[in-house]
């Protein structure tokens, strides 16, 4: 009666996230009694897989089966539910990310069990199980009991603490038994993007809005980023003018983040887009309004013009 | 080919967010509902492919009580050909998901927006393919026909990828899927009116989970304010005071 763990490899080394669910998992495992499996898809060197022991797993399986690297949202769902049914496990754990979201509402109707998405805590109880969850993108919580034996959970990124225990996992080959015609999906072209830090994973992210007066003038941000390994953000008038790409907009129709530091510079903070990143740990602004709403979210502000405050800024992080 | 469109009616994504009840219920005292703005794109995009050709008919249908027809007769009015409501109030994914099988079943295509602004579920358009054994894509943010087949882009985490997958199909939708949502004209409203909205009993289903009680954020300190003459000074806070640097 273990706890399901959903590990994310890229390129056969785990992303940091494998490392925060494993190390929540095992605290939530602790409370209830139990013991962490992590399960594995793909191809992940074997002291590659122990690692996650060191972060609380007692057992890994390993599913080195390159038929899943197509991302099959039906082979997928199968494999985990025979990896849980293998286990006889109540708790099953995705990241709250764009694999966990497609996987987990599949899982749960499979095992018969009860799904919240987007679980931001450790559980205020095991038995009820509720858990807690960010609802109106940001703007609320949420306590939700699950009401079914088996609970199903996409945990928000950047919500636990990684946390080494110096334990080993036992390593077992598993073969969940799925069959070549549960895939469907043919993958024609990947772009993988490349020396970016990825939004989701950034400690620290860099935002540009519309205070930005175009998209050539981003060169100090992206410099600024490069300095502190931040990651890009954008507001959706910048998305929607073309100044930057979709997959950096975050705000309540874009991408929801939680980094432990959040730029927020020529963004004058409309509720939209405080929804998606009221989760920040610390949030900076630098706007010429002393009137824009960003200011009643942020920790630290600066009113005055982006373009002289960013060099002060680089200067700033130079001489650190 | 038939496009199913999934609709949520959540509030209007400005809405004061207040709980009643001992923080027990959302206060939908004085709330403007519109279509969920991820569901608001994902007909758009219906609405495109349709103009394309190849699409015979796209419905939109959503699980609510009658208070949701507004938001149902918009999604009329902005083209969609008939719509469906499934008479209950929306327990939960589960329930909704259960609920939208049973009117699912003719459709080739079926579009969902990734979650709803209100509960932000991500769950609904996973849970309905595996209950009717469907193909899904998620995070997806373009689709179209490729014969038989769907052509499907989707965000993968690092990156993004070229699909080909055969239907039917569940492609929960996110940004970038059309690009701005379609304003209903004054002719789409009127011809709204006379659009068949089919009313439907809903089926008995098991709600997996139930809500506890909601919380407001705390309230964040205030903004600590440094000179713009002096940012230099912002990272020595960041780095000294709330180190974060």
């Amino acid at each position: 009666m273990s706890i399901l763990v959903y590990t994310e490899n890229w390129d056969g080394k785990f992303k940091k996230l494998s490392f925060e669910l494993v190390s929540y998992a095992s605290a939530v495992a602790k409370e209830m009694g139990s013991t962490v499996t992590a399960l594995s898809i793909g191809n992940v060197a074997d002291d590659e897989l122990n690692k996650l022991g060191n972060y609380g797993a007692a057992k890994v399986l390993n599913v080195a089966d390159d038929r899943f690297s197509t991302l099959d949202n039906r082979a997928l769902a199968k494999a985990v539910v025979a990896a849980a049914q293998n286990e006889d496990t109540k708790v099953v754990i995705f990241s709250h990310n764009n694999l966990g979201k497609a996987i987990a509402p599949r899982v749960s109707v499979k095992l018969d069990g009860g799904l919240v998405s987007g679980v931001t805590a450790m559980p205020v109880s095991t038995d009820p199980y509720v858990v807690k969850k960010k609802v109106f993108t940001g703007k609320a919580f949420a306590n939700v009991q699950i009401n079914a034996e088996i609970r199903v959970l996409t945990f928000s990124q950047n919500s636990f603490e990684v946390i080494e225990t110096g334990g080993s996992a036992n390593i077992e080959a598993f073969d969940p038994k799925v069959g070549d015609g549960d895939f469907s999906t043919s993958v024609n072209e990947t772009n993988k993007i490349t020396g970016k830090v990825l939004l989701g994973d950034a400690e620290i992210v860099i935002s540009g809005g519309r205070g930005m007066k175009s998209g050539d003038n981003w060169g100090e941000l992206e410099e600024l980023a490069d300095l502190l390994g931040a990651g890009m953000a954008c507001s959706r008038p910048v998305s929607d003018e073309g100044w930057r790409s979709h997959d950096e907009h975050v705000g309540q129709t874009g991408k929801i983040i939680a980094p432990n530091l959040y730029f927020a510079l020529g963004i004058s903070g409309a509720i939209q887009h405080l929804g998606g990143v009221s989760s920040s740990k610390i949030i900076v602004a630098v706007n010429k309004d002393p009137e824009a709403p960003i200011f009643e979210s942020a920790d630290y502000g600066i009113v005055g013009d982006v373009f002289k405050v960013l060099p002060q800024l680089i200067e700033g992080v130079k001489e650190m | 080919m038939k496009i199913l469109v999934l609709i949520s009616n959540v509030p209007d994504t400005t809405t004061k967010i207040r709980f009643t009840g001992d923080n027990t219920a959302f206060d939908v005292a004085g709330v403007q509902w519109i279509i969920n703005p991820w569901d608001e794109l994902a007909l758009t995009r219906a609405m495109e492919l349709k103009e394309a050709g190849g699409i015979e008919k796209i419905t939109v249908a959503n699980v609510g009580e009658k208070t949701t027809e507004p938001t149902l007769r918009k999604a009329l009015a902005v083209g969609a050909d008939d719509a469906i409501r499934i008479d209950a109030a929306a327990k939960d994914a589960f329930f909704v998901a259960t609920q939208l099988a049973e009117v699912a079943k003719d459709y080739d295509l079926i579009l969902s927006g990734i979650e709803a602004s209100d509960y932000n579920g991500t769950a609904v358009g996973g849970m309905l393919a595996e209950i009717l054994d469907y193909n899904s894509v998620s995070s997806v943010s373009g689709v179209s026909l490729d014969g038989d087949k769907f052509t499907v882009n989707r965000e993968i985490d690092g990156g993004s990828q070229v699909l080909t997958i055969t239907g039917p199909l569940v492609a929960i939708v996110q940004k970038g899927i059309a690009k701005e949502p379609r304003i209903p004209a004054m002719r789409g409203i009127m011809m709204a009116r006379k659009k068949p909205l089919n009313v439907v009993a809903a089926v008995n289903a098991n709600e997996k989970t139930s809500f506890v009680n909601f919380e407001l954020p705390p309230p964040k300190a205030t903004c600590k304010m440094i000179d713009e003459e002096n940012a230099k000074e912002l990272i020595t806070l960041l780095h000294e005071e709330a180190k974060v640097l």
